[in-house]
């Protein structure tokens, strides 16, 4: 065998260097060398009926000589490219001299601003998305009460951040795959999720889609499109990307978003992610909710940079740092950077810069490493729900009116959703062993087995709620 | 006799009597021993016997297309031979050719064919979005792979070595495995991550790895290793096919073998082990490279007289305690021979799994040779001898039958 073996090394070897014969040099950088290739671009040695990926590199459209026309001598040309030289030691900065601008449409009063470019919104959606995020407030509230009172185990609010969660869902289509961290339930609302759908959930009752095997707010609905809350940090990003490439490869009309914090671009599957999405140049966006808060660690001991949008370019990703409390900019840039990622098949980064106003969860009491006044000033005078009303009233479209009767119908609702959730039964038991694999091997129906023994001879023992 | 259980078309196994497989061979046994029983994974009701076996043969039904075969030489005389990683190759074009929304991605898979040649000449014949050459980073990429496998597709991820899949744990462990279920089965993830493992020739210790004892205990994956041509092939095929993540665990020694295979199309069942030498003495339980190793100490043992049943274990994960059962019920004493450490490995499991279904059916403790607990060395020599020789099982084979 051993022989075997050496004399196939040798014929492997020999085919690489087959392989990369008529190629100036012999990595595999070469690909991206249009003008080293003797036989022409790859995509047409090619069945041409073939998509290939190479077609538009963009390291081949910099433009990188200036306005030198004697070339031979003043370019370096390495692989990745041709390039200028420089004989001056310069560093490039480790920020610009500016941070990046942030686009916002309304003021902090919600006045819009007057040279303010947006995309214009319907009185449907417009209400639509006001409605939702009081709904989303509203349900917040009475989940994190209903947990403080000990009727659920966990809960995580997203105060602050309504506007990015509806307004983000309302530029998308619903066949958009959504991979979300756990901040964004606001976009299943939008979708069609309904409170009693979010309690069984919660409760983890016989109703809820995930059958009662994960924490509350780990949300998931395979027909509004959106993927089971992971609770690891980040690692839907690569899940996104490639979602993305699947969607590209059936030539969807659809793209892929992933919402994460900033404490998440931290993680390394977000460089990895933003790095493969940009070389396989897949419709995905990538939105960071920069709420200034990863639980007790501030943007200031996460990252130096320029927050979270500088580092878009690092990958060759167009990014925007948009204001996350504007539901009008935040509509706008999402509708923009959708365009783009599905047409020119392309990633997107969008920051949006919010404030987390609750803790960062039922587990947390963030007064003990930030002050009160200033998680107070975000809750009041940077509002996006006040915000966002003020423009949609001053279209005539809501009133106080309009508002009591929402928050009287969603409370009313809410409470109902709470009380049919908690007495709704749990899941039964063989639900603990179901869905591990697609059909249950011999090992878990033996486990089952076992602890249906135990519980036989031990009632007292074990939770009285659960059917058998 | 055993190998009818295996081989065979559906028909043969529905009708199949349990109760006849038992070797009259246990004389020193009371008398008293119930009759009752005599087969599958201990403690099972007879309701979970029945279902396993009108599991098994569902399965078979559902590909009753294709003919299984338990030998794995061409008992017709056409086939044809080809090299372990060619099988894989066109065990992979096959499920190419037939479902479009299988797919390959990995480092180096593309126009460089894989650094194993596994997926040679796809790139050029299927195209580049379904043959991925991908950045280095293998969590990335995985984790690419489950996202596609959830939106539609069903990617086959290669890890150039599956010592790099350790940088991969956090997507096959808490979204590949888990996300079946915590999304409440709405969500299925049919991925296929292979790549080469084990101990090679001199290649360090980082890339020696037996990955199969660290990804044992995630739940919700099941793990297959591959051996020879014939099983490669059919075991791909399977675990492409398969709706949950298989992990399909090859060789780096053992892609050159050669071998005949049917001309026909085949799978393998992903959870049924191999009988590759039926005997009565002693079993002996391996998979992957060591099964050679073993088959080598099975010549010298049969000149000196002894009989060993030898099983390729094939499903590391859920073990196939059927086949392993009946056989530990005919000759009551056991060897594992497996490449991974000592400490947690394959070898440990099956030693519990055993221990705990079978311990009456036993005449001697269950023993296990595994390769120490230390990293492989580079020196060659030192490295022959973290893995189990031959002669090392001849000696205990001999132990085990004083």
């Amino acid at each position: 065998m051993a022989q075997h073996l050496k004399s196939s090394s040798k014929s492997i070897l020999l085919n690489i260097l087959r392989h990369n014969i008529g190629f100036s040099s012999p990595s595999h950088a070469s690909r991206h060398l249009r003008h080293n290739l003797p036989h022409g671009p790859l995509s047409t040695r090619l069945a041409p009926n073939l998509i290939t990926r190479y077609c538009n590199t963009m390291v081949d459209t910099l433009s990188s000589i200036g306005s030198h026309e004697d070339t031979n001598s003043q370019v370096m040309d390495f692989p990745g490219g041709k390039l200028a030289f420089t004989p001056e030691i310069h560093f490039i900065s480790e920020s610009n001299e500016e941070r990046v601008p942030c686009y916002r449409v309304l003021d902090d009063n919600g006045q819009q601003l007057t040279n303010s470019r947006f995309i214009p919104v319907s009185k449907e959606i417009a209400v639509k998305m006001y409605s939702d995020m009081v709904t989303l407030q509203m349900m917040d509230n009475i989940f994190y009460e209903a947990q403080r009172q000990g009727r659920l185990s966990f809960y995580a609010t997203a105060f602050g951040e309504e506007a990015i969660n509806i307004a983000s869902a309302a530029a998308l289509s619903p066949d958009d795959v959504i991979f979300p961290q756990y901040r964004e339930p606001g976009v299943l609302l939008w979708r069609g999720f309904t409170l009693q759908e979010f309690a069984n959930q919660c409760f983890g009752n016989k109703s809820d889609y995930g059958k009662g095997r994960q924490m509350p707010v780990h949300y998931g609905s395979n027909k509004l499109n959106y993927f089971t809350v992971s609770a690891t940090i980040a690692t839907q990003l690569p899940n996104a990307v490639g979602a993305a490439y699947s969607l590209k490869m059936d030539e969807k009309d659809a793209c892929a978003v992933t919402f994460f914090g900033d404490g998440g671009s931290s993680e390394g599957d977000f460089h990895a992610a933003l790095n493969f999405a940009a070389v396989m140049e897949a419709p995905v966006l990538f939105i960071c909710r920069n709420n200034g808060w990863a639980i007790s660690t501030p943007t200031s001991d996460q990252f130096r940079s320029d927050g979270v949008v500088v580092k878009g370019r690092a990958y060759g990703i167009r990014s925007i740092r948009v204001d996350g409390n504007d539901a009008l900019a935040m509509y706008s840039a999402v509708h923009e950077a959708r365009e783009m990622a599905i047409r020119e098949h392309r990633p997107i980064l969008i920051e949006a810069l919010t404030y987390r106003v609750g803790h960062h969860s039922t587990s947390d009491d963030s007064t003990r490493y930030r002050s009160a006044d200033e998680i107070e000033w975000w809750n009041k005078a940077r509002n996006p729900l006040s915000r966002f009303r003020t423009w949609v009233e001053s279209n005539g479209w809501w009133s106080d009116e309009a508002e009591s009767d929402l928050r009287s119908k969603i409370k009313k609702e809410m409470l109902e959703a709470i009380r049919v959730a908690e007495k709704t039964e749990k899941p039964n038991l063989n639900h603990m062993f179901s869905d591990v694999y697609d059909v249950p091997p011999l090992n878990l129906r033996e486990q089952e087995l076992l602890v249906r023994q135990a519980i036989k001879s031990h009632p007292q023992d074990y939770p009285s709620d659960v059917p058998l | 006799m055993a190998a009818r259980i295996h081989g065979g078309a559906a028909t043969a196994l529905s009708t199949f009597n349990p109760k006849k497989l038992v070797a009259p061979s246990r004389t020193n046994l009371p008398a008293a021993r119930s009759s009752k029983r005599c087969i599958v994974a201990g403690g099972g009701s007879d309701a979970s016997k029945k279902s396993l076996s009108v599991r098994h043969s569902q399965k078979l039904i559902a590909n009753a297309a294709v003919a299984t075969k338990a030998e794995t030489s061409a008992t017709t005389g056409t086939g044809h031979e080809l090299l372990l990683f060619e099988a894989l190759q066109e065990g992979l074009e096959e499920e190419m050719d037939r479902d479009p929304h299988v797919c390959v991605m990995g480092e180096d898979v593309g126009h460089y064919g894989g650094s194993y040649k596994v997926t040679k000449g796809l790139a050029d014949k299927f195209g580049d979005l379904r043959v991925l050459d991908t950045p280095i980073c293998e969590n990335a990429f995985t984790g690419m792979g489950i996202g596609a496998a959830m939106t539609g597709l069903r990617p086959v991820i290669e890890g150039m070595n599956m010592g790099f899949l350790l940088l991969a744990f956090n997507q096959i462990s808490n979204n590949c495995g888990m996300l079946h279920y915590t999304s409440g089965g709405q969500f299925t993830i049919p991925v296929v991550i292979r790549g080469p493992g084990g101990v090679g020739r001199q290649l360090g210790a980082e890339h020696s790895q037996r990955l199969e004892s660290y990804f044992q205990s995630i739940p919700g994956i099941q793990m297959v290793a591959c051996s020879t041509p014939y099983n490669a092939k059919g075991l791909m095929k399977a675990a492409i096919r398969s709706e949950n993540p298989v992990i399909l665990f090859e060789h780096v020694l053992l892609y050159n073998l050669k071998e005949k295979i049917p001309d026909e199309e085949y799978i393998c069942n992903l959870e049924e082990a191999e009988m590759v030498r039926p005997g009565e003495h002693i079993t002996i339980l391996t998979y992957s490279r060591m099964r050679y190793h073993v088959m080598q100490a099975a010549k010298t043992l049969v000149n000196k007289g002894y009989d060993p049943e030898v099983i390729d274990i094939r499903s590391l994960k859920p073990f196939d305690l059927y086949t392993i059962g009946n056989s530990v019920k005919k000759t009551h004493r056991v060897l594992i021979v497996e490449e991974c450490m000592r400490t947690g490995g394959i070898g440990a499991s099956l030693t519990a799994a055993i221990n705990e279904n079978f311990h009456d059916y036993l005449d001697a403790p269950v023993m296990c040779l595994s390769s120490q607990d230390v990293p492989t060395p580079y020196a060659g020599t030192l490295e022959e001898w973290t893995v189990v020789q031959p002669a090392q099982i001849v000696t205990a084979v001999e132990q085990l039958c004083q």
